[in-house]
């Protein structure tokens, strides 16, 4: 199956600072894909470079199969909301989506009218005095009324207030449901993404340190306290990924398929937030990075 | 595409409407009482010696509204360009990213190559449809002034002739030419500077620079001047200054083409240098001007002259403004690799 992005040794130098260097992975189709890393570590410049807004210094990235905005079809299969979700003041609401009809074959009238009307945004209404959300959803309706393939944002809620986001990312699953729609979309907060994604990608440095599906990425990962002890000396199966210690009593998060049954550890298992954090966390060592590419080796 | 590029581009041109509007009522309200004293003058009828006819034409209307529309228009010729490079071609990409709407536009089902030709085009066209009407309105109007100052050779008070630098960038299809590069360049400064008053204020510069260096360098090469060199007779009319110290002196013979545009009007010696004195006695102190020219004569001065004749108005209007398209379209290239390559 093709899948909806695929980079490889993809990298972008902004003069001589690198603002994504050699990042290689895969994301699947038929998922709604988080993205998630610190600031700085690439997620904006990984989705212009999706979205054919630049063009890479280093590697290939191929969306859908096709290097990204490389024609008229390409374009059309897919949607893009960009980070503060730009939309032209000047104009109003109904422009925006004569706008859409115009510059897209398939545009669906139907859909992007009964958006705005269920969301009670006038359509006589002019973009630039619309309020943060509703301008949001707009510049969704126009992403997902082209009907794409896939629909790529980029920070869509960071600025918007809770209630917002909410009304938010409840459009977006709907429709993306309704239509089949693959999604990608980044974030720095985990706690969003967790509502609505169910395959995760955690950005680093420019690196995957982890990817996969969340529910199993819960499954397979515990957080072991108890004696203090080295992490070496636990079984191969368990692939340490953050250890912290005391004078006596060490944390060990690991990822194990297999259940762990050693009864001199307290197990408890993370939230994704938890989980993601230690995977973006400090206490990350030369060891646990290799770990995280071995992780991202695996996936693929 | 069309549509987009018409309702991001509608009050400027609806601007530009209410502009040609007022200036077609104003001209045209005008323009009949201009050709009735052409008329009354005898200009119309009038077919071998008409200069007297023009002189008096041409002196009855200074200091009168047609007198001020006249310079007015010239102006405005000289404006509509700049100004559509600013305010239609600056703003016209630099707006999109200063909003991030490019991010927008670019993401839909057409191709940012197409997008930005499509609006270049069309706006472009639109820029060069208007200053068209401009200039075919203003040079119909101005048609009996011109033709009275061609016969006259200009006149102090309404500048030089059609060919003379200050109003040929204001007649015929020069001013398509301009219009087409100006708005090309402020796209241009508005791509490569992705802000909309710098760029602004860039495409005025440089069009300000090129419309200066133009005329004064680069025109009167376009083709090559016709240079005549006589014996000078200081009979002639001609204009003598005497500067002391020193008894410098400069020499303007007199060159009478009608309508031509005089490049240059040099007295030299025979042995072919500037002449610059210094004066003889018979041209200081208290002799007669008459003895003066009779010992100018004696050193068998010779005028060049170098011009480009009146006949040259058209070619000259025609290369000049297929070099400003060239220019333009050249631009208008670089837009749409800037836009294609583009970053976000």
């Amino acid at each position: 199956m093709t899948a909806a992005i695929e980079a490889s040794g993809l990298g972008k130098r902004y003069g001589r600072r690198w603002a994504l260097s050699d990042c290689t992975l895969s994301i699947p189709t038929g998922r709604v894909t988080g993205l998630v890393g610190p600031n700085g570590a690439g997620k904006t410049t990984l989705i212009n470079l999706a979205t054919g807004m630049l063009a890479p210094t280093t590697g290939t990235i191929e969306v859908l199969g096709s290097k990204p905005a490389s024609g008229p079809e390409q374009l059309a299969k897919v949607g893009y909301v960009a980070q503060d979700t730009p939309t032209y003041a000047g104009l109003s609401v109904e422009d925006h989506l004569r706008f859409g009809a115009h510059m897209n074959p398939g545009w669906d009238a139907v859909l992007a009218r009964k958006r705005m009307s269920q969301l009670g945004i006038d359509p006589k209404q002019k973009a630039g005095k619309l309020s943060g959300g509703q301008r949001a959803q707009l510049a969704l309706t126009l992403a997902i009324a082209k009907r794409p393939e896939l629909l790529i944002l980029d920070e869509p809620i960071a600025s918007l207030d809770p209630l917002a986001r909410r009304e938010f990312l409840q459009v977006l699953m709907e429709t993306t449901a309704e239509h089949e729609i693959s999604v990608v979309m980044s974030s720095h907060l985990v706690a969003d993404l967790e509502r609505v994604t169910d395959y995760l990608i955690v950005l680093l440095s420019s690196r995957v340190r982890i990817a996969g599906d969340i529910d199993e990425m819960l499954a397979t990962h515990y957080l072991l306290s108890g004696a203090r002890r080295d992490p070496a000396t636990l079984p191969a199966s368990q692939q340490v990924i953050s250890a912290s210690h005391t004078d006596r009593q060490s944390t060990i998060l690991v990822r194990s398929a297999e259940p762990l049954l050693d009864p001199s550890w307290s197990v408890s298992q993370l939230d994704l937030e938890d989980l993601v954090l230690a995977y973006m966390g400090n206490t990350t060592t030369t060891a646990s990075a290799e770990t995280g590419h071995k992780i991202m080796e695996e996936q693929r | 595409m069309i549509w987009l590029t018409w309702r991001q581009f509608r009050w400027q041109a609806v601007t530009a409407a209410a502009v040609l509007a007022v200036l077609a009522i104003a001209l045209g309200a005008t323009g009949f009482g201009l050709s009735t004293r052409f008329d009354q003058a005898g200009l119309s009828t009038c077919h071998s010696v008409c200069s007297s006819a023009a002189s008096n034409f041409i002196s009855e209307l200074r200091g009168t509204p047609y007198a001020a529309l006249f310079f007015g228009c010239v102006i405005l010729m000289y404006l509509a360009p700049v100004l559509m490079g600013i305010f239609w071609g600056a703003p016209l990409i630099a707006r999109e990213f200063e909003a991030g709407t490019h991010r927008l536009a670019w993401n839909q089902s057409i191709t940012r190559v197409r997008w930005s030709a499509v609006k270049l085009g069309l706006i472009g066209l639109a820029a060069v449809a208007t200053a068209g009407l401009l200039s075919l309105m203003i040079t119909w109007w101005a048609g009996p002034i011109d033709h009275a100052l061609s016969l006259v050779g200009g006149s102090p008070s309404f500048g030089g002739t059609r060919i003379s630098p200050v109003v040929f960038a204001a007649r015929g299809v020069a001013p398509l030419g301009y219009a087409a590069f100006a708005f090309a360049l402020g796209v241009t400064a508005g791509v490569l500077i992705r802000r909309t008053l710098p760029a602004m204020a860039v495409t005025l510069v440089i069009f300000a620079a090129v419309q200066f260096l133009v005329p004064n360098f680069v025109r009167p090469h376009l083709i090559p001047p016709v240079q005549t060199t006589a014996a000078m007779n200081a009979f002639d009319n001609n204009e003598i200054m005497i500067s002391s110290p020193g008894n410098k002196m400069t020499l303007v013979g007199n060159f009478s083409r009608p309508g031509a545009w005089i490049l240059s009007n040099r007295t030299i010696t025979p042995s072919g240098k500037l002449f610059t004195g210094p004066a003889g006695a018979a041209c200081t102190g208290n002799s007669t001007p008459n003895a003066c020219s009779n010992w100018i004569n004696t050193l068998h001065l010779r005028q060049s002259v170098s011009y480009q004749p009146a006949s040259r108005f058209w070619p000259l209007q025609l290369i000049e403004t297929g070099i400003y398209l060239i220019l333009a379209a050249g631009l208008g290239w670089v837009c749409a690799w800037q836009v294609r390559r583009r970053r976000a």
